[in-house]
């Protein structure tokens, strides 16, 4: 049988790696993957709690989260299209207009 | 056999997570983050979530993918060559601040959580025993994330469609 504590810990390596391709990667398709991996991530550690507790709210939530991964990867490429138009890059280090 | 099933995956998910963060080609990238949205899938399987286990694999590894591979494709990315402007240091540190990471979560978890999966429930992971709490105790979240499901739509055809000269 399966340790739920293993489990915990992959998704929260997996959450890390995410969290390490957000930071170094420079392409904004590239950075939206990454953001989707890390959705991913916590979304297996709710089916483990779901898991331990036995009840069906930590499966709705995750129901909820990939409703909210697709919205966000939508939302999200608009803008990637847009900023494409706009600048003819992906490039986040060439879109700084608003760094400070 | 469980176990086996989830060290072969677990390897998996991990082995294509990095060629997702670590590949300079955006569509290798999206190839492999696929493999690693239909691994996670046959671990919900693995946890007896069949339901959003098949959900994952239409709604992530389908639509998803689709929309991404789409638009690099359309965009028509090439890879990214050049040196980081931000130099070596934010590509050390970042790896590391995610390690740290990685290692305060998984100790807590460790410390925290349970060392074996009680016995499952009955129509634990089922469509009919999901979509029952669905409409009854959470219809009102339901019809909110619907909303914001058209909200995204309206926003993106608006974002993606204005003509920028």
């Amino acid at each position: 049988m399966i340790d739920p504590r293993m489990v915990l810990v992959l998704s929260a390596v997996l959450f890390a790696l995410g969290v390490a391709g957000v930071l170094t990667r420079r392409g904004a398709i590239s950075i939206l993957m990454c953001v989707e991996l890390m959705l991913n991530a916590g979304n297996l550690a709710f089916i483990t709690f779901a898991r331990i507790g036995g009840g069906p709210e930590a499966q709705i939530y995750v129901f909820f989260v990939m409703t909210l991964a697709a919205a966000e990867a939508a939302a999200g490429l608009a803008i990637v299209i847009a900023l494409f138009r706009l600048r003819g890059t992906t490039d986040v280090d060439e879109i700084n207009l608003l760094k400070w | 056999m469980e176990l086996i099933a989830f060290f072969v995956l677990a390897l998996l998910l991990i082995a294509s997570a990095l060629v997702v963060i670590t590949h300079r080609n955006p569509v290798t990238s999206a190839v492999a983050l696929a493999f690693n949205l239909v691994a996670i899938a046959g671990l919900y399987m693995v946890l007896d979530a069949q339901f959003l286990g098949l959900l994952q694999v239409i709604v992530y590894a389908g639509a998803i993918m689709v929309l991404i591979l789409f638009v690099i494709m359309l965009l028509n990315l090439r890879d990214e060559v050049k040196p980081h402007p931000a130099g070596t240091f934010q590509r050390i540190l970042a790896p590391l601040a995610s390690l740290l990471f990685a290692f305060v979560i998984g100790r807590a978890v460790v410390l925290s959580a349970p060392s074996t999966f009680p016995e499952k429930a009955a129509g634990f992971g089922t469509a009919s025993s999901i979509g029952q709490e669905l409409f009854t105790r959470f219809y009102y979240p339901f019809e909110a994330i619907s909303l914001l499901l058209v909200v995204a739509m309206v926003g993106s055809v608006l974002l993606a469609k204005r003509k920028v000269e």
